[in-house]
């Protein structure tokens, strides 16, 4: 056995793929590739992989071919660092990484010591998904840029949404027990005692993230309260199997989600059954209506064989190359001010803005349920026959929070 | 308050037999071996999968029974050509080899059937709702469920405790050189324990699959609860995994009911001292800290009858 | 290093040189630690030395237990967390109050964070060993890796505790902002730790804790207390483990509840196991090989958590004793110098044996990669996941080079047999 240990340890090193050039620009995609998260992770790679062919096939950016280097993290936040400094030494100046807001948080400190400490070196760090506040809050960076709408900014638009819907009346909250979790749940009290008074929050529910098996006695706690909406942050598991005790238990209740549109997530709620009683906030979706959207889904899907889950990455990687040429260089502190303050008109229409204060991007935001589909939309998720159906845009001006950042620029 | 008894009480009971279902397949591979299998959720993984495969080409009924049985036979090829060997290093190699074969298991797993969860269907002839309580509704699958776990636990018990076969089986375990004399192929016998074992989770699989998400990280997600029912019951006690089962679910059940926190129970603390450990505890529910009581009464039990509720040994 | 922690019947050797061989392989590994960041010096392997060096501190403070007492633990991690979260409070702290401490100091304060949570805990979790110590460390680890995500003040909730390793007092004028520093600042504490650990091995309590593990009733019978023996030993483990955070929370100048958790903890006991558990110098050989398979086979294979559970299982199966009971295996022959009858039977082993591990990863490769199509690069020869000819290859790679391996390293052991018998005539006991 001990040979074959050997044999590996010696044929690892050669099973690699031999893919270096002088004229690429390289990005580190630094997400999950194997274990639990592995699925979402390598639906990212996917895309953002058709999203470099797409700019190469167009002359790359600044002439320079873009190659996506994966780096898988497991969704651990030492490990990431570990492949941000194997990226950095094999000449990565910019990294992308979505999934976890503890990993993102990891990366936005390593990436802000590493350029204080090798200046010259500098390092770029655009998030694409990690949704905490807190990475434009208190914990801003000057080298992290957030394409995602942030959890308060979903929330903002969601009860913005919810302001001019008089049938909401008793709202119910569950959310899993950390950061992410407890941020949805502290902006939703906040946000719609103010909007709207006269709601009623008549729960609010945190549970260990990832560790419930059996959602009944949640549901049942939900029944009791007599509640009209459910509000969750749930993803992964979690979401799919609260979904699924509701359905058995025949709650009768609306859901508004920020992640059920998440791997496996179509897939459950078609189980349940639950048409047009699902909803989830997004910056886009296959069938928001908008002409060009709708087409880059078609080639896309035609393409990777996916929805598109992530069209803030065609935001971030068509911004990014804007940028370059605004500054007309590679260069991250050059393409970083750059950046700062750039208006982009988005992928499913409508312009959103980088700002400056502290690097987060605003753009319209989508309400949007699943169930069945009408003729003029065409996309479903996952084969199931089911997909998202426009609800309502929330356009950018109202989807704007304040931040606490104090941006410190090199 | 009634009704929050009575519904808490279902789904505590609901969900108890369905931990059964899980963890009754390690008791009986652990009473009759002594082997503490690392890999039977796992096994119960496996059961999931081939259910669903099963499913889509012959129907679920037929995957009910075929599905345990090539789980059963997976559990015999690992005692036969892995654990016997292992054997005469002792139980704690024995117990990293079912380490290692969990790893391995789930990757070949993720390998075939992907990472995402798969689309497995309650069957039709049971998705309807078996009766409604204070207007909840209780599909008839987790009926089901229930049946067959308590089918499961009567059979098991009577074959163990009623049978010549029960008594050659736990013959085998403390004497297996007389039972040997006897006549009896001491090596078969722990082959068909550990087929029977893995068999049944492979059973629970399949049926389980559908209720709860059929994914390749569900072995992990799952496993380490399993083992508090084992040893929280008494480790080889087939009753004590029974009980164990139900005290674990419906203390997590009712937990999850209580909305209580010290704060709510001693008035909030004095907002000036800021956030610190004192104020983490103070704030947090009961209902919160549900999933995690479990490993509490684990612990709690180690310490104060190390052999578990109705166990007979230590180890 | 190489003295077994068990003792064995030693002969015919003179004092002095055995002296001297064991100061010299101290030695040479303490200069090896000094000149490899020189000879490869890119940043990708100082950070991967780095890592290293945690690592064998974590796996030889886990050894202490497994290897030492007989402690399988489950929830090794806890203090490895706890030292590392210990380890980032009190950089915060030095750096808040301005006290003048040193960063190479920190270390201590991470040994002293584990140390406390085993002295608190310890007691309860060590009245029994077997089953009932593993399935309370599984619990406690479960515990405390939850409890970390509810008491937020402590350890950060999601995102953790950050820290400056830079902005502490400097020593030597060194900042310990690059790399290669932080790597000599690891160095300095495994070779503490590792000296203090084996000192440890040769003091009267680790030789009762070798009888507790082996005979607890025996040790009862000559008036010890195993459980007293096992609480000891498992304080220094946690200190140890606490030492391993402290380093690695100056490392990623983070703690958060990744370092406490199940991962972390089947980590060490992978590490621990496959090097051996026997000897002193096992856990070292298995961290080196398996944090260099986890930042290696990571970039090459997406399913190396099957090879990492096919190398554990093989090695359960076919040498219980890890990497080092292999090694050390041979030891007798090179003393009787029998070596040289085994070598040509492993020569002509390897071959067939090669073929066959190159079956195994081909078959893998196959499956996995086949729905994406990329193609496998095995010794530089690409391989089409989706061709019949990949498949031909792999089927006969596996079954001839499966059977001949089989053949030859029966071989082998008769060759081997031959050898020891030998060896023993000449009064060299394996």
């Amino acid at each position: 056995m001990r040979k074959l240990t050997l044999a590996i340890a010696v044929i690892a090193p050669m099973l690699g793929h031999a893919a270096s050039a002088q004229d690429t620009l390289k990005i580190g995609y630094i997400d999950p590739l194997s274990g639990g998260g592995a699925s979402v992770g390598e639906g990212g790679l996917k895309t953002f992989q058709y999203l470099a062919e797409e700019l190469n096939a167009k002359g790359g950016i600044l002439g320079k071919k873009v190659e996506i280097v994966p780096l898988d993290n497991k969704t651990n936040p030492q490990e990431s660092l570990v492949q941000a400094q194997k990226a950095i030494d094999a000449g990565v100046h910019y990294i992308t990484q979505g999934n976890g807001s503890s990993v993102a948080a990891a990366l936005s400190d390593f990436v802000t010591k590493n350029n204080t400490r090798n200046p010259g070196k500098e390092v770029l760090y655009f998030n694409y998904a990690a949704v905490d506040p807190s990475l434009t809050n208190d914990k801003c960076s000057f080298w992290h840029f957030r394409w995602d709408a942030s959890s308060d900014i979903k929330m903002e638009a969601l009860t913005n949404y919810v302001k001019d819907t008089p049938a909401v009346k008793k709202v119910y909250l569950i959310n899993q027990d950390y950061s992410f979790g407890q941020s949805v749940r502290s902006d939703a009290r906040k946000m719609l005692g103010a909007k709207r008074p006269d709601i009623q929050i008549v729960g609010d529910e945190l549970h260990p993230l990832l560790k419930v098996t059996d959602f009944s006695p949640y549901i049942a706690k939900i029944k009791a309260s007599g509640a009209d909406s459910v509000i969750t942050g749930n993803w992964g598991q979690d979401i799919a199997l609260l979904l699924k005790a509701a359905a058995d238990a025949g709650l009768k209740v609306n859901w508004y989600t920020y992640y059920a549109g998440g791997a496996g997530g179509p897939t459950a709620i078609k189980q349940t059954g639950l048409d047009h009683q699902v909803f989830q906030i997004t910056e886009g979706f296959a069938n928001s209506g908008n002409k060009a959207a709708m087409d880059y889904e078609k080639a896309f899907r035609a393409k990777v064989g996916l929805s598109l889950w992530y069209p803030r990455a065609v935001n971030e990687m068509r911004m990014f190359k804007a940028a370059a040429e605004k500054a007309n260089s590679i260069d991250p502190v050059k393409v970083a001010a750059a950046l700062e303050g750039l208006k982009f008109e988005v992928l499913d229409g409508g312009e959103g803005t980088m700002r400056k204060d502290d690097h987060q991007f605003f753009q319209p935001i989508y309400i949007s349920s699943f169930g069945k589909l009408t003729e003029s939309e065409p996309y479903d998720e996952e084969n199931t026959g089911w997909g998202w159906h426009l609800v309502s845009k929330v356009d950018t001006p109202q989807t704007i929070v304040p931040t606490t950042c104090k941006m410190a620029r090199p | 308050m009634l009704e929050l008894i009575v519904i808490s009480t279902l789904n505590g009971v609901l969900f108890g037999m369905l931990l059964f279902l899980l963890s009754s397949g390690l008791t009986v591979i652990f009473s009759m071996m002594g082997v503490l299998n690392f890999a039977h959720a796992s096994f119960y993984m496996l059961g999931a999968f081939f259910g669903f495969q099963l499913t889509k080409w012959i129907g679920f009924w037929p995957a009910l029974v075929l599905a345990p049985l090539l789980v059963g036979a997976i559990g015999m090829a690992v005692e036969r050509y892995g654990l016997r060997n292992t054997h005469k290093h002792g139980h704690v190699a024995e117990l990293l080899l079912t380490f290692g074969l969990a790893f391995a298991i789930e990757e070949i797993v993720s390998m075939i059937w992907g990472k995402s969860p798969l689309d497995y269907r309650v069957p039709a002839l049971l998705d309807f709702p078996a009766f409604t309580v204070f207007s909840t509704n209780y599909p008839a699958y987790k009926i089901f469920m229930l049946v067959v776990s308590v089918v499961i636990f009567v059979a098991l018990l009577l074959v163990l405790k009623r049978t010549r076969v029960g008594l050659i089986v736990q013959a085998a375990l403390t004497h297996p050189h007389m039972v040997g004399h006897l006549g009896h192929n001491v090596g078969r016998v722990f082959m068909v324990v550990f087929g029977v074992g893995s068999a049944l989770a492979g059973l629970a699989g399949v049926i389980a699959g559908p209720a709860l998400v059929t994914q390749s990280d569900m072995a992990a997600s799952l496993g380490p609860i399993l083992f508090v029912v084992i040893v929280f019951g008494g480790l080889g006690s087939l009753p004590g995994a029974f009980v164990a089962s139900l005290v674990i679910a419906l203390v997590q059940t009712f937990a999850v009911a209580l909305n209580g926190s010290l704060a709510s129970a001693f008035g909030p603390l004095d907002p000036s001292t800021g956030p610190s450990v004192l104020s983490d505890i103070w704030n947090v529910t009961i209902a919160q800290v549900a999933p995690i009581v479990p490993y509490l009464l684990l612990v709690i039990i180690l310490i104060v009858r190390p052999m578990g509720l109705m166990g007979t040994r230590e180890s | 290093m190489t003295t077994t922690t068990t003792s064995t019947p030693k002969l015919a050797t003179d004092p002095a040189g055995d002296n001297l061989r064991f100061y010299g392989v101290w030695l040479a590994g303490i200069l090896a630690l000094v000149v490899l960041p020189l000879v490869f010096s890119s940043g990708g392997s100082v950070t991967s030395f780095s890592l290293i060096g945690i690592a064998i501190v974590f796996a030889l403070s886990y050894n202490i237990l497994l290897g030492q007492t007989g402690l399988l633990s489950f929830g090794h991690a806890v203090h490895y967390g706890l030292g590392g979260f210990a380890a980032c409070h009190m950089m915060n702290a030095v750096v808040s109050h301005g006290w003048p401490i040193p960063l190479p100091f920190i270390p201590l304060f991470g040994g002293l964070g584990g140390l406390v949570f085993a002295v608190i805990i310890g007691w309860v979790m060590t009245k029994r060993a077997g089953t009932v110590f593993a399935m309370i460390s599984l619990g406690i680890g479960e515990l405390v890796a939850s409890s970390s995500l509810i008491l937020r003040s402590v350890f950060g909730g999601e995102a953790g505790i950050t820290t400056d390793r830079t902005a502490l007092p400097k020593m030597f004028g060194w900042s310990f902002g690059p790399q290669i520093q932080v790597y000599y600042l690891i160095a300095f504490w495994l070779v503490l730790s590792a000296i203090a650990m084996y000192a440890l091995t040769r003091t009267p309590l680790g030789r009762i804790s070798n009888a507790v593990r082996d005979n607890p009733e025996r040790v009862q019978f000559i008036g010890y207390d195993p459980h007293v023996v096992r609480y000891i030993a498992f304080c220094f483990a946690g200190f140890f483990a606490g030492v391993a955070g402290g380093l690695a929370a100056i490392n990623f100048e983070i703690a958060n509840s990744a370092y406490l958790g199940a991962i972390q903890s089947g980590l060490v006991l992978f590490s621990t196991f496959i090097g051996g558990t026997a000897y002193f110098f096992g856990p070292i050989l298995g961290a080196i090989l398996v944090t260099y398979l986890q930042l290696g086979l990571t970039s090459v294979t997406s399913v190396w958590q099957l090879y990492f559970g096919i190398i554990f299982i093989g090695i359960v199966m076919f040498s219980p004793g890890g990497i080092a009971g292999l090694v050390m295996m041979h030891r007798p022959l090179v003393r009787a110098g029998t070596l040289g009858t085994v070598i040509p039977a492993y020569l002509v082993a390897i071959v067939p044996t090669l073929a066959l591990a190159c079956g195994v990863i081909l078959s893998i490769e196959i499956v996995a990669r086949f729905s994406g199509g990329e193609p496998i690069n095995l010794f530089g020869i690409g391989f089409k996941p989706q061709s019949p000819v990949t498949w031909i290859t792999a089927a006969v790679l596996l079954v001839v080079g499966g059977f001949v391996a089989r053949l030859s390293w029966l071989r082998v052991a008769d060759a081997w047999d031959r050898a020891a018998t030998v060896a023993r005539d000449r009064g060299y006991l394996a």
